[in-house]
């Protein structure tokens, strides 16, 4: 299959090509020098670990972003996208991960939502729209109704049609960002033969995945990204899973963590065959005082949501806790504050702080409990307890009382982490502790992260961040579409083994 | 620097409320007496006890619209019972009306904490329902001032220290909420439930029950205000109070309550009242029809929301901002 596709395309010029693409974001360079071609009627995968810059190669292929430096050629002729319409306009089009549709129109309004076919008298033509859907269906070798409601069809259905409103544009260049991430294992395989229907009407398909299994069935080409770099390119028959992930991970991360050995104190925290009725299922760990505790998985392997029920966010279906050798209930955050779990969220800004209270408001309000009494509130207490952790944050604002909301973006972070200390917790869990930070302060992050294990706090850290897992962690443990893919060592962890449970790549 | 804002907002209004009744008193001598002043702030004694209610309800990112039909049940609830039983002491009426509004109140709180409806949708059915059942009680008719006891409706008239009761009532009541929002959990947790919902509920605020008590003290207070009202106009018929839901809101947004929640002050909700109070009373003075009245509240109300946003706007541009913003403050005070 792979000759043929190949002996069918000509070595000739690329459809598209990007050459020396380099975009900066304050404080993170997200792609430096980056160049990638893509073939008409060839796969070409796209493979990365999260952060690798493959998001932001799709937003500047798709005109959402403007690259710094380099070109865009296509047909070999240099085309600039202002926006997303201009890509458009050039053949590009994207399927997204999470396909954006609208449940209440029928089929054919979804594809054509926004530049459906007019008649002469500027109002919408329906006899047009509809009869271009049934066609472009057809294409797809699909019989859905295009009269048919969105919200009755399946999630396939849905895929199908949100192809199929990325190809209503005249595409030749298709980008499919994960689109499998939803799918189940027959729903992927329909993907598949859409994919090669594609193929072989000529257009070039950027396809980005985690799935080791499904780039080789599909792809004919890779590109690796690492740190916002393309690590290697070429054919893929030509290279094996484990080189791929050896160009995934590769790079010394001996240096850049300042973990420091503490000797582990006794179990603190007991997780029994926590199961969830959708997310997660049997999930058992031991978390020992002052121990740190790596999560690692790829994005929606249920990490976050394990953490989320540890904390009382949403309820278990099954599985006991244990804490400190009692068994514990937990039904709601006000519970495990109770009990001194904090759950420190990724979305810091939207999850952590209420903006319009003032600093020392928002450091006490999960510590009220004990700051309060019978309802009353205690100023001074609130204040000293705020004072205590402002300080050792070296939280800089004008006082107190002024709103979270008008401090600097890092200056939050520490009112959010300040405010979770101050519950004087046992167990810390840290979700994404550094995601969006750039790398200078991520290493002071991992050396207060290391001061609190020191200080006999127990550390549970989730984190897509491999170099942060492998360089923190005591254990890691590694899930995989909501069940444990293993509990390791950290004398038997590298980053190979990881990728490989977490990817289901054996 | 945001509440260094509301301060000066909260100053605004001071100010334009004293610049009204300097320009009133310009054209109407002895609007602006001691007296005459005493007499407005009376007459607004009632709005601002449901303003207050209504800004615990607005701050939970919710919104009350039954309380003026709570005030017309409550209140023909008691004038009948007042008119029934002559000799019921007024503490067992005042009591009673209490009661009432605050299981009305709680209807309302439990449909919007247990069962998640909106809270527009929740009080935009019970408005009609509780107006309908002063209607089912009462048969339609009125309870007139004759068989209405004595005490019932000459104790809120009673002068302390040149001011009726009634208008003490509302004082205690800023005195009270003041407190409730400002040094009780109950208060902070209105205020962070309101604020950032998501984030009030990871620090183990449980936010549908916060809104629910907000629901109670906004039905007390309107069930307070059902016996005062009637006291007060010397009369109880189903459709008293209509159309006041808007005044309570009104007066909460003029104040600088946010109706996206988290943000407003107990002096905001008196002053936003006091402000309609002054506009309310000094027009007839004036010679401007009752028409022209409701398209100059109205007209109010939109500049007061429009300042609002724009108040919410600024905020947005500040967080924007972030390395510059920690210096910005550090500058300015």
């Amino acid at each position: 299959m792979m000759t043929t596709a190949l002996a069918e395309t000509p070595p000739a010029t690329p459809i598209l090509e990007m050459r020396a693409i380099s975009k900066s974001f304050p404080g993170v360079k997200a792609l430096d020098d980056v160049n990638i071609a893509l073939f008409s009627g060839e796969v070409t995968a796209l493979i990365g670990e999260n952060g690798a810059g493959k998001s932001t190669l799709v937003k500047i292929l798709t005109g959402i972003y403007q690259s710094d430096e380099g070109e865009i050629h296509i047909d070999g002729k240099p085309v600039t996208f202002g926006n997303a319409q201009d890509a458009i306009d050039h053949g590009v089009t994207a399927i997204h991960q999470e396909t954006v549709l609208f449940d209440e129109l029928s089929v054919a309004e979804n594809i054509f939502i926004g530049h459906a076919p007019k008649t002469s008298l500027g109002l919408v033509n329906w006899r047009g729209v509809n009869a271009r859907a049934l066609a472009l269906l057809h294409s797809l070798e699909s019989n859905i109704d295009p009269r048919a409601r969105l919200k009755d069809l399946s999630i396939a259905q849905r895929h199908l049609v949100a192809i199929a409103r990325a190809l209503s544009v005249d595409a030749r260049i298709v980008i499919m960002d994960e689109p499998t991430a939803a799918l189940s294992r027959k729903e992927v395989d329909d993907l598949f033969q859409i994919v090669k229907r594609l193929k072989a009407q000529g257009k070039a398909i950027l396809f980005i995945s985690h799935k080791f299994d499904e780039v080789y069935e599909i792809a004919d080409n890779y590109a690796v990204f690492r740190d916002g770099r393309a690590v290697g390119s070429g054919i893929l028959a030509d290279i094996n899973q484990n080189d791929i992930v050896r160009l995934m991970v590769g790079r010394s991360i001996e240096h850049a963590f300042p973990k420091v050995d503490i000797p582990l104190g006794e179990t603190v925290l007991k997780v029994e065959n926590y199961s969830h009725p959708t997310e997660f299922r049997d999930i058992s760990f031991e978390l020992r005082k002052g121990e740190i505790l790596g999560i690692y998985g790829l994005v929606g392997a249920g990490r976050s949501e394990i953490c989320q029920s540890l904390f009382g966010v949403t309820r278990p279906s099954g599985g006991r806790l244990e804490l400190e050798g009692k068994e514990i209930q937990i039904r709601s955050p006000g519970d495990a504050i109770h009990a001194g779990i904090v759950y420190v969220p990724e979305e810091r800004g939207r999850h952590g702080a209420v903006l319009q209270l003032p600093i020392y408001q928002n450091i006490s309000l999960p510590s009220l409990g004990r700051t309060s009494r019978s309802g009353f509130l205690r100023a001074a207490e609130e204040l000293a307890l705020a004072r205590k952790y402002a300080e050792r944050f070296d939280l800089r604002a004008a006082a107190l009382s002024v709103p979270v909301g008008t401090l600097s973006g890092g200056n939050q972070q520490k009112v959010v982490i300040g405010k979770w200390l101050a519950t004087q917790p046992k167990i810390l869990i840290l979700d994404e502790p550094t995601k969006g930070i750039d790398i200078g302060s991520k290493a002071a992050v991992h050396a207060f992260i290391s001061e609190l294990a020191g200080e006999g706090l127990s550390i549970i850290m989730v984190s897509s961040e491999l170099p942060e897992i492998l360089g923190m962690s005591d254990r890691v443990l590694v899930m995989r579409e909501g069940l444990s893919a293993g509990l390791f060592e950290r004398a038997d962890m590298n980053a190979e083994t990881l990728v490989r449970a977490a990817t289901g790549n054996a | 620097m945001i509440k260094q804002l509301f301060k000066f907002r909260e100053m605004l209004l001071v100010v334009i409320i004293a610049v009204l009744l300097g320009v009133f008193s310009s054209r109407s001598p002895g609007f602006a007496s001691p007296s005459n002043l005493s007499n407005i702030f009376n007459d607004t004694s009632i709005l601002i006890i449901l303003a207050l209610g209504q800004m615990t309800v607005i701050l939970t990112k919710s919104i009350d619209l039954s309380v003026a039909a709570n005030v017309a049940f409550t209140g023909m609830a008691v004038a009948m019972l007042n008119a029934a039983h002559p000799d019921l002491p007024l503490a067992v009426i005042i009591l009673t009306a209490l009661s009432i509004g605050a299981i009305l109140g709680a209807i309302n709180g439990l449909f919007v904490w247990k069962l998640g409806i909106p809270s527009i949708v929740v009080t935009l059915g019970t408005l009609t329902i509780y107006r309908g059942m002063a209607f089912v009680l009462s048969g339609g008719g009125w309870v007139n001032a004759h068989q209405m006891t004595e005490p019932f409706l000459q104790t809120p008239r009673q002068l302390f220290l040149g001011l009726p009761i009634l208008g003490w009532t509302a004082i205690v009541i800023v005195a009270i909420i003041y407190i409730v929002m400002s040094r009780t959990f109950l208060g902070r947790a209105i205020y962070a439930s309101g604020g950032n919902p998501t984030a009030a509920v990871y620090a183990g605020i449980d936010v549908g029950r916060t809104r629910f008590f907000a629901f109670v003290i906004s039905g007390t207070l309107a069930g307070l205000c059902g016996y005062l009202w009637v006291s007060r106009y010397a009369v109880a018929y189903v459709d008293i109070a209509a159309g006041f839901e808007l005044d309570s809101v009104a007066a909460c947004v003029i104040g600088g309550i946010s109706t996206l929640g988290g943000i407003g002050s107990v002096a905001g909700a008196l002053l936003g009242s006091l402000f309609l109070g002054v506009i309310k009373n000094a027009l007839p003075v004036i010679n401007i029809s009752p028409f022209s009245q409701m398209a100059i509240s109205g007209g109010v109300i939109i500049a007061a929301v429009i300042f609002n946003a724009r108040q919410e706007r600024r905020r947005g541009r500040i967080i924007l901002r972030d390395r510059g913003a920690s210096e910005k403050i550090e500058g300015i005070a």
